[in-house]
């Protein structure tokens, strides 16, 4: 490897580029801050988990949720970058959905956050499409086989959430007691609520 | 393009790595590229085609080694060079040691910078979809040279219409400043023994949106 094929330490290059935006007045580091801390603070897995939990307890809800997913998540207050339209795919006992982005990583950030570094990994990526189920069972979800499993592959702008089932004691429990039960990889689709 | 990031049914990455109690960023300077590309995108200096499309001319080799956030510095120094927002000598200056900045012309020319911040790529269509749910389409065999969100595995792939999504922005023309051209998009449903043969695993389909000029209806 020649020194020009060394990748750059890429700390270095960032600062660069931050440094000469900063200096031509484009970017400030506040602004900078602000943005990182709203993907690290503000818009995560929480928003879906408000989400999933009150369709499990509001039948009404859920039927808006199914049918109008971008409409029924804005109730909640949530929306914005890579959330302009949400297509909620429902998890029954014969069925299960999963999604991926083959192309890229698109991810439903306002209901999600930004995505994990396995959703990214091209062993994800490639793989989901063409062997969930034993991908599936490699990331700790054994399906029955008689479950079938769909696949969505986010190829345009459409962002997907996964509705999971609820766990068998949903009817006990309050709607807060349920958000604490709602994983990220629930809502994605490569894990099932435990209970 | 054919390039590395149409990973979608690729053999030999083997199990994808999980973490537990993942941080959002693992590093300070992820989350600095993170939110220089989203104020570069808000402020119109390029559209999400266009960003999607400079990730996607990374060498092979490049675009495995880098990892997802290497790719957006990579990609958002090659779009700020290209709207001469920065010149490589002033990377040069900032970074003497490091690697040179890519200033040759993309293979197929990036979109003009916009003026104005670009507004969300959802589009209204007068003219009704040409598909309906439950229709059979076949999609189109076609390899083309610049961007485009036709994934590999399902040129050529007959499926059925699961969902009609509404109009959006043709990413094809767009990421090149081709215009926006707005399409209806589809959910198109794959069984698995189409897409990869007798072995496919049982019970398994595959959705994938994909816009209206991919795909011809399917007499069979």
């Amino acid at each position: 490897m020649t020194d020009e094929d060394r990748p750059a330490p890429p700390v270095i290059r960032a600062e660069a580029i931050e440094a000469l935006l900063t200096e031509k007045g484009l970017v400030d580091a506040a602004t900078i801050d602000a943005v990182i801390e709203a993907y690290e603070r503000d818009i995560g897995p929480m928003n879906g988990a408000a989400v999933v939990a009150k369709a499990w307890k509001d039948p009404d809800y859920k039927r808006r949720l199914l049918d109008d997913g971008t409409a029924a998540i804005a109730e909640l207050g949530f929306g914005g970058p890579q959330g302009e339209h949400i297509v909620v795919v429902e998890n029954v006992p014969t069925r299960h959905n999963v999604v991926v982005c083959t192309l890229c990583s698109c991810y439903p950030w306002p209901v999600l956050g930004l995505p994990p570094a396995w959703y990214k990994d091209p062993a994800y990526r490639s793989r989901v499409v063409k062997e969930p189920r034993k991908l599936l069972a490699e990331m700790g979800l054994d399906l029955a086989p008689e479950v079938e499993i769909r696949v969505w592959d986010s190829s345009a702008e459409v962002r997907y959430l996964v509705l999971p089932e609820p766990p068998a004691d949903v009817d006990a429990r309050s709607q807060s007691e349920l958000v604490q039960r709602v994983t990220r990889d629930a809502m994605i689709g490569v894990a099932r609520i435990d209970g | 393009m054919d390039g590395m990031h149409d990973m979608g049914g690729m053999d030999g990455f083997g199990s994808p790595r999980v973490e537990s109690a993942e941080p959002v960023f693992h590093e300070p300077w992820e989350a600095r590229v993170f939110a220089m590309t989203m104020l570069a995108t808000a402020a119109g200096v390029f559209v999400t085609d266009t960003f999607r499309h400079a990730v996607e001319q990374l060498p092979p080799d490049e675009y495995l080694r880098r990892g997802y956030y290497g790719r957006w510095l990579r990609a958002l120094e090659r779009l700020l060079l290209h709207a001469a927002i920065i010149t490589p000598d002033e990377i040069v200056a900032h970074d003497p040691d490091g690697e040179a900045p890519i200033t040759a012309p993309p293979t197929v020319p990036f979109a003009a910078p916009p003026s104005a911040a670009s507004p969300g790529s959802l589009r209204n269509i007068d003219t009704p979809p040409q598909f309906e749910t439950g229709q059979r389409v076949l999609v189109r065999s076609m390899r083309p040279p610049g961007h485009t969100r036709l994934p590999g595995y399902v040129r050529g792939k007959r499926g059925v219409v699961e969902r009609v999504h509404p109009g959006w922005v043709f990413p094809d023309t767009s990421a090149h400043g081709l215009g926006e051209e707005p399409q209806y998009a589809y959910a198109v449903r794959f069984q698995g023994v189409e897409l990869w043969g007798a072995d496919a695993e049982r019970g398994v389909s595959v959705c994938v949106d994909l816009f209206e000029s991919y795909l011809e209806g399917d007499p069979a």
